[in-house]
């Protein structure tokens, strides 16, 4: 039974995926520019040549028969070829998904340290110029230009993973704190205090239990939130990973590289929020 | 804590008030390049000091408060209420509604929307005026900045569809959707709030980011966010201190935002 | 001639050596390549990261020196071009290998030839080769001589050998063999490209010391120009190309020493009217684009002064046409600067109609004129030249939409659907020669960019530009080309279908610890002389 149900969910997930793939590609194609290259403004190529460059598209134009050849190719193992960098998709992935994975991962849990320290803290200690402290520091960091940020890692060596951290962590630590704030005005909560019960025990059996199911789901969109970030990080941090790879990818209208890129990320958020919704429906059974 | 919240109010209030009156305080203008005074620091005539083509920088900014301060808000309530109906609907209703929803929040949170942006942009004619294309620019960001938040209010609405008041009320004999709008809608308040309140910095940044694909508030109208990108030019930012003036003032603003937001109740909790 | 070559040659080789001074034979030379390379191949090179390699890997017959503007021999001992310029004939130099060993010889010349000139490579190197139908033949006199006949004259034919690296033909390593100082020892996608000394390499200095001095170039992959200059400051690399004008300042201010302005370069920046008949535009815009008064009341509405002091920091002088006055042979010195006056512009649209009322400029039929530039984004100096544009049409009655937009979605716009008014861009990298611009000025051309793929020329000066184009490209008597060409830049300053704007001065940064440089307006500036160049570690 639960096999089967695991079944359908990764069935639907893949689905899903793919379903991304294509719309991702259709968005390309809809796109002005598809059908040109920079090449195109050298004025010593003759007219064979510029009519060759505007060939190198054709397979492509038809996004249906594009999308069907290209998945028929994927299951055999071949994602194709980046028509900006001219090399197999599959290696350009192989090589960069190990270093955006770190960096992403690194980013993601110093953002979660610093969120559950600071809202745990804001919510137990209770002191408005505490929470207000943060609210000031969250909000800076909210204001700052993610390219801005990512050029003071460079200036002051800071590594990339904590500047995608101090970029997602606004995001993560309002939801978070708003969650814990809310569940602190619940009744049974206000209950407990009027019996005397300490603030440690208010927090840990009242408090969080209620609100775990929503900051489960934070934690899960922080992960696309992550792999968003993880775009100017890599282009101007110049880290060699999927961010860059994607932006080249986007400024180019490299067809190949973004359908692969987009399926590669839909899945991650997939399994991110799906993981998250499963945890949250097993706590809410639970408790 | 009421004493902050009045003096955010009052910042507010302020900030409004002196992009209102911006003619008077800056009577120059926003456009005008004094080109005599190019990349000037902050003097009588220039408070905030002068851009790379000498336009008086305290001029745009009040006139950019106008744009974003407006501008980002509105769009911000317009992803907030989009995330409202898509999560808390889908976490209310639950079942096949539930994972429809978050099949289509989960895409949307992972397509190359720039490629629609492009698409959009191809589509409005090229001399379309500088407000117009803010306006579409905006809309377009609270049509799109919606998903993160809907994927947290689903789960906090399904917690709510369990829980034992909704299912009284529903055993009382409320209409489904009477019961959404007065006993599930309001409880999702925090994560409302926290997405109202992050939206309007981030749209605020995207608008200049949107600059690049001829969205956004087109030259010579400033925005906030066009004021902020001068900081990207970080090696001359330690030089010119003032550049970071818009920056202070949005995140004063930001934060005042946060205080007239937050509910007094749950923060002395 | 070749004496006079040598000699050349030996002094200006003797001067760099005494600047190299003491520590040569060591060192990596760092510096930020400001895109990934599409390819190694040194004959499908079309943009500035593989040119930067082949630059430095590549043997070439003949070398274009770049701060002389002259020829030299390079794998090529001699060289002669027959009076129809039609045929060369190359006598190489003996003794020379490939970097892994396979030795060189007119076989690698026929065949690079032979492979340049496949139509199906579509080499814009082999393109400008390409001056009429049929097969090029290459004859192997001896295993040093070579001769090799066009079917139709190639102008400057021995100046385009220039951009052909030779290729082995029985190397296993294929293009990874190279004839120049450096081979490509480590590529890293995304981030690095190490190279390495060609031990191989057949050059000696004056003192039979062997060239490069170098040990090798460190190439690193980083399109922001803000780290390249921390890294610069940081001493993480050696060197900055085509150096933004904001940052010359600032570098200047602090460390003069390192930072170099060489004068005006071959690159300009110029604006553009739409003239395409079948474009989407309402038909009246079409009438004013297509008249040359309206063209030049914008050219002289606008303040070139202005745009050199604010935009460039005086780091940049304003147009007087087509050819960069930094082309020393090309340049057109009877060609008077674009004067500046909002008077005489409106002088200009009277004369086709237009009325001044209220601050508004309408035209005949009472339509204001109003109009979009377009530019590349992400490029602030456009923007800011735009913005500029846009103030001082303003005092015409001229409202101007500035609109930035992605290169694809301009490009597009630009060559497909024609759905523009004016666009603003730059032409970088611009060869010496106008041949290499041949397709700009043909009006069949795809790449004549304000009405392209004409039929027959549509205007009588377009048909004159295109006879005067194709009388130079024939000739082989270089006063008789440059008159013609003289005479095209001079049509182009009484029609403006390209309003030029700037040439940007070529700048540079120079960490004191190279030595032996001495950065030129021609690309690429800084390192032309790079076996000559060494690094104090």
């Amino acid at each position: 039974m639960l096999g089967r149900k695991l079944a359908r969910h990764g069935l639907a997930i893949i689905a899903t995926a793919l379903l991304g793939g294509f719309l991702a590609a259709t968005l390309v194609r809809l796109a002005p520019g598809f059908n040109t290259d920079q090449a195109q403004l050298d004025p010593r190529l003759n007219s064979a040549s510029l009519q060759a460059l505007k060939q190198v598209r054709a397979d492509q134009n038809n996004i249906f028969r594009y999308y069907a050849h290209s998945m028929s190719r994927a299951l055999r193992g071949d994602l194709g070829v980046s028509l900006s960098l001219g090399q197999p998709v599959n290696t350009l992935l192989r090589q960069r998904v190990p270093l955006t994975l770190r960096l992403v991962g690194m980013g993601f849990l110093l953002s979660w340290t610093a969120v559950l320290a600071l809202a745990l803290s804001a919510a137990r200690l209770k002191k408005s110029a505490y929470d207000g402290l943060a609210t000031v520091l969250s909000g800076t960091l909210l204001c700052i230009p993610a390219a801005v940020l990512a050029l003071l890692s460079v200036l002051w060596n800071i590594p990339g993973a904590l500047a995608i951290g101090l970029i997602i962590f606004p995001r993560d630590y309002r939801y978070t704190r708003n969650l814990l704030a809310k569940a602190y005005t619940l009744p049974h909560v206000l209950a407990a205090r009027a019996k005397g019960v300490g603030e440690g025990r208010i927090l840990f059996w009242h408090v969080f239990p209620v609100a775990a199911p929503q900051i489960l789901a934070v934690v899960g969109v922080s992960v696309s939130l992550a792999l968003g970030a993880a775009i100017p990080v890599e282009a101007l941090c110049g880290l060699a990973g999927v961010g860059q790879l994607a932006w080249q990818a986007a400024l180019s209208r490299d067809l190949p590289l973004l359908v692969n890129i987009t399926i590669l990320v839909t899945l991650a958020t997939l399994l991110a929020n799906s993981g998250a919704d499963l945890a949250g429906s097993m706590w809410r059974g639970q408790s | 804590m009421r004493i902050w919240r009045t003096i955010a109010c009052i910042v507010l209030v302020l900030v409004v008030g002196a992009s209102l009156a911006a003619n008077r305080l800056a009577p120059g203008g926003y456009a005008k390049q004094y080109r005599e005074a190019v990349g000037a620091p902050p003097s009588h005539q220039h408070w905030l000091g002068t851009d790379e083509v000498g336009r008086d920088r305290f001029a745009r900014f009040l006139y950019g408060t106008r744009i974003s301060l407006l501008l980002a808000p509105a769009a911000a309530l317009l992803s907030t209420l989009l995330a409202a109906l898509i999560g808390g609907l889908a976490g209310y209703l639950g079942g096949i509604w539930s994972r429809a929803a978050m099949a289509m929040t989960d895409l949307f949170l992972s397509l190359p929307w720039l490629f629609l942006l492009i698409t959009i942009r191809a589509l409005m004619p090229l001399n379309v005026a500088p407000l117009v294309s803010a306006l579409v620019t905006f809309l377009l960001l609270g049509l799109l900045g919606w998903s993160s938040a809907a994927r947290v209010l689903c789960s906090a609405a399904a917690t709510l569809r369990n829980s034992d008041f909704v299912r009284q009320a529903r055993a009382s004999g409320i209409q489904r959707s009477r019961l959404f709008w007065i006993h599930v809608l309001p409880n999702l308040k925090p994560v409302l709030y926290a997405q109202f309140w992050i939206s309007i910095p981030v749209f605020i940044l995207s608008e200049a980011n949107l600059g690049i694909l001829g969205l956004g508030v087109a030259e010579p109208l400033p925005s906030w966010g066009s004021l902020l990108r001068e900081l990207e030019g970080m090696v001359s930012v330690g030089e010119d201190p003032w550049k970071f003036v818009p920056l202070i003032l949005l995140i004063i603003v930001v934060t005042s935002f946060q205080l007239v937001l937050s509910n007094p109740d749950e923060v002395a909790a | 001639m070749q004496t006079k070559w040598n000699r050349k040659i030996a002094i200006s080789t003797l001067c760099l050596t005494m600047l190299a001074g003491s520590a040569l034979a060591q060192g990596t030379l760092r510096f930020c390549l400001r895109w990934e390379p599409k390819t190694f191949h040194p004959l499908k090179v079309e943009e500035d990261a593989s040119m930067a390699i082949r630059y430095l890997t590549g043997g070439v017959l003949v070398r274009l020196n770049r701060q002389t503007q002259a020829l030299e021999p390079g794998l090529a001992e001699s060289w002669t071009v027959s009076k129809d310029s039609k045929q060369i004939t190359f006598k190489l130099r003996g003794g020379i290998s490939f970097s892994d060993g396979t030795p060189f010889s007119a076989e690698d010349v026929a065949y690079t030839v032979q492979q340049l000139m496949d139509p199906a490579l579509h080499s814009p190197t082999g393109d400008s080769f390409r001056s009429g139908l049929g097969n090029v033949e290459t004859k192997i006199i001896s295993s040093s001589e070579i001769s090799i006949t066009f079917p139709a004259p190639v102008a400057a034919l021995d100046r385009q050998f220039d951009q052909v690296a030779i290729m082995s033909m029985h190397s296993p390593k294929k293009e990874m063999a190279v004839l120049g100082p450096f081979m490509v020892a480590d590529y890293k996608p995304g981030s690095m490209i190490v190279l390495k000394k060609n031990s191989n390499y057949w050059k000696s200095d004056e003192q039979g010391r062997k060239l490069p001095y170098l040990d090798s170039v460190e190439l690193d992959i980083q399109p922001n120009r803000d780290v390249e200059l921390l890294r610069f400051k940081r001493n993480e690399i050696d060197l900055i190309n085509a150096l933004d004008s904001d940052y010359y300042d600032k570098l200047e201010s602090t460390s003069p020493q390192v930072a170099h302005d060489s004068g005006p370069s071959l690159d300009s920046e110029f604006m553009w009217f739409n003239q395409v008949a079948r474009s989407p535009l309402p038909s009246f815009k079409k009438a004013w684009f297509r008249s040359a008064n309206f063209r030049r009341a914008i050219s002289e509405a606008i303040n070139r002064d202005d745009m050199a002091k604010i935009v460039f920091r005086g780091h940049a002088k304003p147009a007087l046409g087509l050819v960069s006055p930094a082309n020393k042979f090309w340049f057109d010195d009877k060609l008077k600067p674009i004067p500046y006056s909002a008077d005489a512009a409106l002088k200009l649209l009277q004369a086709d109609g237009f009325r001044f009322e209220n601050g508004v400029l309408k035209d005949k039929d009472g339509n204001e004129v109003v109009f979009s530039i377009i530019t590349n984004s992400g490029n602030k100096y456009r923007e800011r030249m735009a913005t500029m544009i846009q103030e001082d049409l303003q005092k015409i009655g001229i409202h101007v939409n500035v609109v930035t937009l992605d290169f694809p979605s301009l490009i597009e716009r630009m060559n497909q659907t024609f759905d523009y008014e004016a666009i603003l861009l730059g032409f970088t990298n611009v060869g010496l020669d106008p041949n290499e611009q041949m397709n700009v000025w043909l009006s069949s051309s795809e790449n004549h960019q304000w009405n392209p793929s004409e039929k027959t020329p549509e205007t009588a000066w377009e048909a004159e530009i295109d006879k005067l184009m194709r009388a130079q490209a024939s000739s082989a008597d270089l006063k008789k080309r440059k008159e013609s060409f003289d005479r095209v830049q001079e049509i182009v300053a009484e029609q403006a279908p390209f309003i030029y704007l700037m040439n940007r001065n070529a700048l540079s940064a120079i960490s004191p610890n190279v030595q032996g440089a001495n950065p030129v307006v021609l690309v690429p500036q800084t390192y032309w002389n790079s076996e000559r160049l060494s690094v104090k570690q």
